[in-house]
Formats: structure tokens, C-alpha cells, sequence
């Protein structure tokens, strides 16, 4: 079938602002939107730009606005979006070009969560793992499937507002290490959050829950973790 | 002029095998990462799975059998001395890990869990032995990350985002590399006394993949051309179970939790080719399997694919057949929520690919090409071993995907690659750091970045009467039917000169972006010239082999020939010509003998 798919174009060593560039492409409907922009790439226009690696949906790298919406593009086919496409790049982050944008923001917000296990006690006399049940390990099971793609993040409203809003990722990273209990750094963590970039900045808009391409229950998650600045526990 | 940096270890590449490098290497030496991705963006993070290691968390397991089964997977080419050294390193590997943080899938008293993988035995009864380590279906994700995570709690120096395109060697001795950050289209030299290259597969070169897109093969390519030789490149694996036309794959850890191959005519075909272990063969016998049943005939509706079916009736009668019993000896029995939790990936996987629900519906697949067994030629300590003697070259290290250790010889038994970036990524970290302290900087050349600028330049002012995406998907189709599962003289011969035919049809392409930010079209077109070098080396180290043996198989040499060809291919490329040499294979404890499954 043929495929009409516009794109938000912006080379800044060109142009002065970004523009819209449509192409047609024979396509299946069983093709990914990034199997189309490989042939628009490969056969219209060489200099289109856009991040991709794993074309699977489990690395990341290919979060961006389809039909206004944030998806991956490995991971949303034609049958799902139809033959009319636009696809821009995801908001609130600068765009570097075309459909990449400057990830940095995101990644120092990524930092700023400690995202690590903090545990300083003694490892196991055995040398052998710290236990931790099936229970305990199901309780942060959510919060590990994040692969950093920044489809929430560039969804909340708050974060388009200043991003300086750690933004949902960040705080599904906390979350992360929150709840997971062999981690000792809840308290340093929660301070983190109770700043005013942290959790305040969350008015559960819910564009976040809805963007995840990993279905992971983002608000749900921050719910939680307001709930453990509340009462102090983390249960 | 480009911008110049000092580190004494560079590590190139930011998966699996260069994070446990970058950690290990920072601890004592200045050290940075540096990656054509952020680092969670590498395809470590694709791993399905499992990592295996003997902890025995069910039920008796030893690194002896590890190691037997590892020798047996790899139709013994693999080196026993490295085999022996990964399998023993493996169990405070995997504990290590669970230190650092990662989130393993628990046993009922809260030990890390462990699923069957194919070749993975109890040596004494024959019988598959839970050894692979895993979180759900996310294994290598959740190592990627918890790497990750490491080197930002140890303040390791990263350089995201800029691709290293060439190396530097002087008086035979490595003295750095030069790479292009991406943001910016700018020339980095990066002057080092060490360099570890852990750059990952080469995969894309075939068409139907597991791959990520950029599985060029660079680090191997880049060393070829500095006259480094690159091992057994002849082998690679083809996983029985990719989703059919898209490759995506279906982990062996499915058929781990009981699901069956079944062909059009409804059969389950296994116990014919593999009467003990069945559907948990080593992979290169199941992939021959399917293609034998297709070519019979026995593809659902004549077609180029089988099912594979993890629906839970099917699950239980086929496990009540075989036997299998849970570790406590109830019989063993699964339901729609079992799959649910331990591969809740591929489910996904299925429902959004190909509307399938593997719960109640049979997934379609097809072998597709998976995992590079040969690379750059290490020992033990990842230093690169460059012929038969070990000579190796001081200052060069190369760890994980791109590295022929080798301990996976003509097949990699599942769960062994993560093993493998995390046991030889840390040594190689742990030398190339011990070198550092004792060795100077080589004076770096002056324009050691000219030579690869005037190659990108090349490419900017080629005639344009080629087309790059055309010649790329050539070149896969090509790979992928006559350089495949089975190979033989006549078509490989042809596939060689196709190649080759490519490489001159190459030189005609041109790159029409002009710019320096993001020029992404420039780089695609970068990494298919080393495609194109990789696939040639991949074609004339198969068809000089005459033999079938693990992950190569030939119609006109079926048999494994072990007078004549137990030994490895050492492949290098001098004045545009090729020249094949080999090195013996270490053998310790176990004689090779007949592979049966
Ligand atoms: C779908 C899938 C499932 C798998 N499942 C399993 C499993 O369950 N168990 C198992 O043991 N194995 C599994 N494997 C195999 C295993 O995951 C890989 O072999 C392994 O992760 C490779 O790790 P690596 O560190 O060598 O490379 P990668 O993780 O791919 O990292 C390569 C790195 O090199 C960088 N790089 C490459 N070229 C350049 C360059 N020119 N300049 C700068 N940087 C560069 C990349 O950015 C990346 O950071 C699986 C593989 C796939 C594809
Ligand atoms: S929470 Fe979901 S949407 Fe947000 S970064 Fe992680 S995977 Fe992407
Ligand atoms: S390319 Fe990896 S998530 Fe889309």
C-alpha cells in the first residue's frame, strides 16, 4: 500500500526554523513507522536524521510524536497509525535535528536520582546472594522495565513547563530502588524528591501512563512515592 | 585539526563487555568509555534469556558439567583452558552482579532463580539442569543497566554519542583511536596507552537478524584494516526461533519452560534429530532441524516456517510425556499466568508484531541470524593474540561479542555471551589497567586522523550512480540465503564474488548530506563499507572450510572432519588480498567425540 508520511525537518546549519517534508512510500501494513523512514532515508532523502538501534522496542532510542502522540517508531506499525502519517520529534527537549533531540536533560535528570543500589552493610558471610523473595522482587518489578526512552518524560505538561522537573522517568528510576529491598537510600532518595523539582511537580495528568511503550504504571508509581513522603514508609 | 584527549585506557564501546571493562579499568587507571550510543541504548540490553552460571539454586550443578557442556556446544572448537577458566569464574560472576543490585527472579527462599536453556545438562543422567540466571525475559536489560548504574556511582568518564571510526598503532603497539562525535560532526583523537574494543556483532550483514541496526562489525572491521587478524569467522549461529520475516527473537528460554516446535503437519519434530534433550538441543542442531523439515515439505502450509507453541495444554501433555517434574517431583505444570510472568517480553513481542497471543495461539518462526562466534582473536585476559604463537599487541585488548576468546568455538550454547562480556570484560579491564601503570605513551603521530578524514570525504564526492540502502539489502539477501544455515562450494563461491562485485559497485556511492551535525547518512554509509569487509571475511573463511561443525554446515562436506580441520581460521587482509592461516585448538580434558543431543 502506499504509505504518505510528513516529517518534521530542521537542520540548524540550514534552516532557520523547522518545516514539514511529506513523501510517499510503498509500505505493508505490517511494517514498523521505522521501517518507513529507513526507505524514505534509503530512497527520497538521505540527510533525513533519526535515532534508532535494537528496532524491537526494548533500547530506547526511537521515541518520538506519532500522529501527536508519543510512541517508539519500532514499535508502532502501519496497521495501528494507517497510511497518513506525521511524525515529529518528542517536545520539551531541544531539537539537534530533524527527529533528534538533545538528550542530556534527560540523562542529568536521570543522575540526579542516585540511581544505584545503596547498601553499605556487609555482603552475605557466604559470599553468596543477598536473599530476597519472590514477593519483595515483585514489588519493584514495574520500575525495572524502564529502557530511558523519554516517551513519558516529553508527554508531561509540568516538564514542557521547565525541565528542570526531574519528569516521570526520573521518578520511575526512584522508584526503582525505593521499593527494592535490599536498598538502604529511600531517605536520600525521597529528600531528592522533595524538592521542588521532584513529586510537587506531578499533577497526574496522566500523559506519562499512556506514552510508556513498556506499560509501565508511571502514575500509579508516583502516587506511591508521594505516599512514602507522606507517612515516611515505604510498604 | 581535531580535538585531542589523554586517557591511559580507552574502551570502545559501552554494552555488556565495555561497562564490566570501563569499571574494572577506571578502578586503577584513568580510563574513559566512549560509544556510538548512550550505553543503555546497546544491544546487551536485547538479551533474553538468561546467564549461566553452575549455582545449583534447584538442584546439583557444577562447573565441571558447565564446562563439559560448553566444549560439546562448541563441537569442540572452543579452548578448553578459556572454557574451563569462564565456567569457574561464572558463579561469583553471576553473585557479583546481584551485589551491584541486579534484580534477579527469585527461587521460593530467596535465591537467584534458574530456568533450562538447550545444551545445558546434568552430565550424569543426560537430562536438562536449570543453570540460567535470569530476570523474566529481560536478562541482558537488566545487566546493562545495573552496569550502568555502576559506573555512575564510580564516576566513569563516558563520551556518549561519538563513534570511533579508526585506530592508531605505532611501532606495532596501540597508541589510541579517533572517533566522531555525532552532535557536532567534530574529529576527537584520543591519545591512550591502552585500547579495549568491545564493539559488539556484525549480524546485520544477513537479513533475516536478531541484530540491532548497528551491529556493523565496526571494531572488527577497523582492526582488519590494520592488519590484525580476525578468528573462526565462519561460525555464526542462526537461532531456531526468530519471529517469522522480522527475525525478532523468541528466547530459548521458552522452549525452557516447555514450549515445543511443532511443523505443518502438526508434529512435535524435535525428539527425531535430538531423542534425549528434544527441543533444548544446542542451537545449531535445532535450526538445522527446522530447515530440514521446511525442505521436506514440512513447513506450515508448505511455507518457509514452523510453529513454535508454548500454549499451556500443549506445555503439560508434552511434560507429562517427557517426565519433567518440578524440582520437588510433582509433575511438572504451567499456566496461561506462567507464561505470562516468565516471558512476558515475548508475549508483548507476539501481540504487537503479529497479533498473536502466544497464550492461545501458536508463534510463527524461522532460524535467523543471531550471534558472531568469531572476532578478534584473545586469551584468557583479552589481550588480542594475533597468530599461533601467542604474540600478542601491546596495548590492544577486545572483550564480548567481537572477541573470538574463544569459548564458544563453532556454536555458543545459550546464556554463555553474558557469561562471557561479564568474565572477559572485567579481565580485560583488569590487564589493559595493569599495562597502563607500566608503560609509556607512544608519541601520537601528527594527522592521525587524516586518513579516515579523507575516507569520509571520499564518500561525500563518490558519483552517486550507487545507492547505498540498495546495495546494503543485496548484500543481506545474498549472505543470508548462500552464507546461511547451509552453506556449499558452489554458492558461497558466487556469494564471495557478489561481495565483492559490492565493494567495487561501493566506491560509486555518495553521501548527499553535506553537514556536520548528526550526519547520520554519512555513517550508514561508513559502517556498510565494513559490512561489506566483514561479509567478504565471513564468505572465504566458510568456503575454505571443509568440514561441517557446529554453526557451519555444508551439504558437500556433512561430516565434522577432526583430522584435518580441528583447528582455528585466522583470516587477515594485506594489499586487498586475503590470506587464511589457523592455530591449534586447546584441548585439557575432554577428547572430541560424537555430538549427540
Ligand atoms: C535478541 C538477543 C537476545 C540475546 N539473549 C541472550 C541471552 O539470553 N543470553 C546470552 O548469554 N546472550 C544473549 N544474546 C547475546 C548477547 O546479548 C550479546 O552477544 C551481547 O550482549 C553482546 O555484548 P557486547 O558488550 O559485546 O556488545 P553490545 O552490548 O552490543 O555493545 C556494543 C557497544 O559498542 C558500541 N560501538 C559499536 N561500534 C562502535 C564504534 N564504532 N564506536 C563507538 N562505539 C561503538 C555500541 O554503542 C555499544 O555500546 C542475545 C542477543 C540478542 C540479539
Ligand atoms: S517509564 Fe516508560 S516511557 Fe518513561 S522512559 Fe521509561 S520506558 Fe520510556
Ligand atoms: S529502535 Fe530500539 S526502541 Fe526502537
Amino acid at each position: 500500500m502506499e504509505v504518505t508520511i510528513k516529517i518534521f525537518r530542521y537542520n540548524p546549519e540550514k534552516d532557520k526554523r523547522g518545516h514539514y517534508e511529506t513523501y510517499k512510500v510503498e509500505a505493508h501494513e505490517n511494517d514498523r513507522v521505522l521501517d518507513v523512514l529507513e526507505l524514505v532515508k534509503g530512497h527520497k532523502d538521505g540527510t533525513l536524521s533519526f535515532r534508532r538501534s535494537c528496532a524491537h522496542g526494548v533500547c530506547g532510542s526511537d521515541a518520538m510524536r506519532i500522529n501527536g502522540r508519543n510512541m517508539l517508531a519500532c514499535k508502532t506499525l502501519i496497521r495501528d497509525v494507517g497510511a497518513n502519517i506525521t511524525v515529529e520529534p518528542i517536545m520539551g527537549l531541544k531539537v539537534a535535528k530533524d527527529l533528534i533531540v538533545d538528550m542530556n536533560p534527560f540523562f542529568d535528570n536521570y543522575k540526579k536520582m542516585l540511581p544505584y543500589l545503596i547498601n553499605d552493610n556487609p555482603l552475605p558471610a557466604d559470599g553468596k546472594e543477598r536473599l530476597q523473595s519472590p514477593e519483595q522482587r515483585a514489588r519493584f518489578d514495574e520500575s525495572t522495565k524502564c529502557i530511558l526512552c523519554a516517551a513519558c518524560t516529553t508527554s508531561c505538561p509540568s516538564f514542557w513547563a521547565s525541565d528542570e522537573y526531574y519528569g516521570p522517568a526520573a521518578l520511575v528510576t526512584a522508584h526503582r530502588f525505593i521499593f527494592d529491598s535490599r536498598d538502604e537510600g529511600a531517605e536520600q532518595r525521597l529528600h531528592v524528591l522533595s524538592e521542588t523539582n521532584g513529586t510537587a511537580r506531578c499533577h497526574t495528568a496522566y500523559n506519562c501512563t499512556e506514552a510508556c511503550p513498556r506499560d509501565i504504571q508511571i502514575t500509579k508509581a508516583i502516587g506511591e512515592l508521594k505516599m512514602a513522603m507522606v507517612t515516611g514508609k515505604i510498604d | 585539526m581535531s580535538k585531542v584527549h589523554q586517557f591511559e585506557v580507552i574502551v570502545v564501546g559501552a554494552g555488556g563487555a565495555g561497562l564490566m571493562a570501563g569499571l574494572y579499568a577506571s578502578r586503577n587507571a584513568k580510563t574513559a568509555v566512549i560509544s556510538k550510543l548512550y550505553p543503555t541504548r546497546s544491544h546487551t540490553g536485547a538479551a533474553q534469556g538468561g546467564i549461566s552460571a553452575a549455582l545449583g539454586n534447584y538442584e546439583e550443578d557444577k562447573p565441571e558439567w558447565h564446562m563439559y557442556d560448553t566444549v560439546k556446544g562448541s563441537d569442540y572448537l572452543g579452548d578448553q583452558d578459556a572454557i574451563e577458566f569462564m565456567t569457574n569464574e561464572a558463579i561469583d560472576a553471576v553473585l557479583e552482579l546481584e551485589h551491584m543490585g541486579l534484580p534477579f527472579d527469585r527461587t521460593p527462599e530467596g535465591k537467584i532463580s534458574q530456568r533450562p536453556f538447550g545444551g545445558h545438562t546434568n552430565n550424569e543422567t543426560g537430562k536438562p539442569v536449570r543453570r540460567a540466571a535470569h530476570a523474566a525475559d529481560r536478562t541482558g536489560h537488566m545487566i546493562l543497566q545495573t552496569l550502568y548504574q555502576q559506573c555512575i556511582k564510580n564516576n566513569v568518564t563516558f563520551f556518549d554519542e561519538y563513534q570511533v571510526l579508526d585506530f592508531i598503532m605505532v611501532d606495532g603497539k596501540a597508541t589510541g583511536v579517533v572517533a566522531i562525535e555525532l552532535a557536532t560532526g567534530e574529529l576527537h583523537t584520543f591519545h591512550a596507552k591502552a585500547v579495549i574494543f568491545a564493539t559488539g556483532g556484525y549480524g546485520r550483514i544477513f537479513e533475516v537478524t536478531s541484530n540491532a541496526y548497528v551491529y556493523t562489525g565496526d571494531g572488527c572491521s577497523i582492526l582488519l584494516r590494520h592488519g590484525i587478524p580476525l578468528e573462526d569467522m565462519e561460525f555464526f549461529q542462526f537461532h531456531p526461533t526468530g519471529i517469522y520475516k522480522l527475525g525478532i527473537l523468541i528466547t530459548e528460554g521458552a522452549r525452557g519452560e516447555g514450549a515445543v516446535l511443532i511443523n505443518g503437519k502438526g508434529e512435535r519434530f524435535m525428539p527425531k534429530y535430538a531423542p534425549t534433550v528434544k527441543d533444548l538441543a544446542s542451537r545449531d542442531v535445532v535450526s538445522r532441524a527446522i530447515y530440514n523439515e521446511i525442505k521436506a515439505g514440512n513447513g506450515i502450509d508448505g511455507k518457509n516456517y514452523v510453529y513454535l507453541d508454548i500454549r499451556p495444554e500443549t506445555v503439560n501433555k508434552f511434560a507429562a510425556l517427557d517426565g519433567r517434574t518440578n524440582p520437588d517431583g510433582s509433575p511438572y505444570l504451567i499456566t496461561g499466568d506462567t507464561v505470562l510472568t516468565k516471558i512476558p517480553d515475548i508475549v508483548d513481542f507476539c501481540r504487537v508484531y503479529l497479533g498473536v497471543d502466544p497464550v492461545t495461539q501458536m508463534m510463527p518462526i524461522q532460524p535467523t541470524a543471531h550471534y558472531a562466534m568469531g572476532g578478534i582473536p584473545t586469551n584468557k585476559y583479552g589481550e588480542v593474540v594475533i597468530d599461533d604463537k601467542g604474540t600478542t599487541v601491546p596495548g590492544l585488548y577486545a572483550a564480548g561479542e567481537c572477541a573470538c576468546v574463544s569459548v564458544h568455538g563453532a556454536n555458543r550454547l545459550g546464556t554463555n555471551s553474558l557469561l562471557d562480556l561479564v568474565v572477559f570484560g572485567k579481565h580485560a579491564g583488569l590487564k589493559a589497567a595493569e599495562y597502563a601503570k607500566n608503560a609509556d605513551y607512544q608519541k601520537m603521530p601528527d594527522g592521525a586522523e587524516s586518513s579516515i578524514r579523507s575516507e569520509l570525504e571520499a564518500l561525500k564526492n563518490g558519483s552517486g550512480k550507487e545507492n547505498a540502502f540498495d546495495l546494503s539489502n543485496e548484500m543481506k539477501n545474498v549472505m543470508f540465503s548462500d552464507v546461511g544455515i547451509y552453506r556449499n562450494e558452489k554458492d558461497m563461491t558466487s556469494a564471495l564474488e557478489k561481495v565483492r562485485e559490492l565493494q567495487k559497485r561501493f566506491k560509486e556511492v555518495k553521501v548527499s548530506d553535506t553537514g556536520k551535525i548528526f550526519n547520520t547518512e554519512l555513517l550508514n554509509a561508513w559502517e556498510l563499507s565494513n559490512m561489506l569487509e566483514i561479509a567478504e571475511v565471513v564468505a572465504a573463511s566458510a568456503l575454505n572450510r571443509k568440514e561441517s561443525r557446529g554453526g557451519h554446515a555444508r551439504d558437500d562436506y556433512q561430516e565434522r572432519d577432526d583430522e584435518n580441520w580441528l583447528k582455528h581460521t585466522l583470516i587477515t587482509k594485506k594489499n586487498g588480498k586475503l590470506e587464511i592461516k589457523y592455530k591449534p585448538v586447546v584441548i585439557t580434558k575432554h577428547q572430541p567425540k560424537a555430538r549427540v543431543y
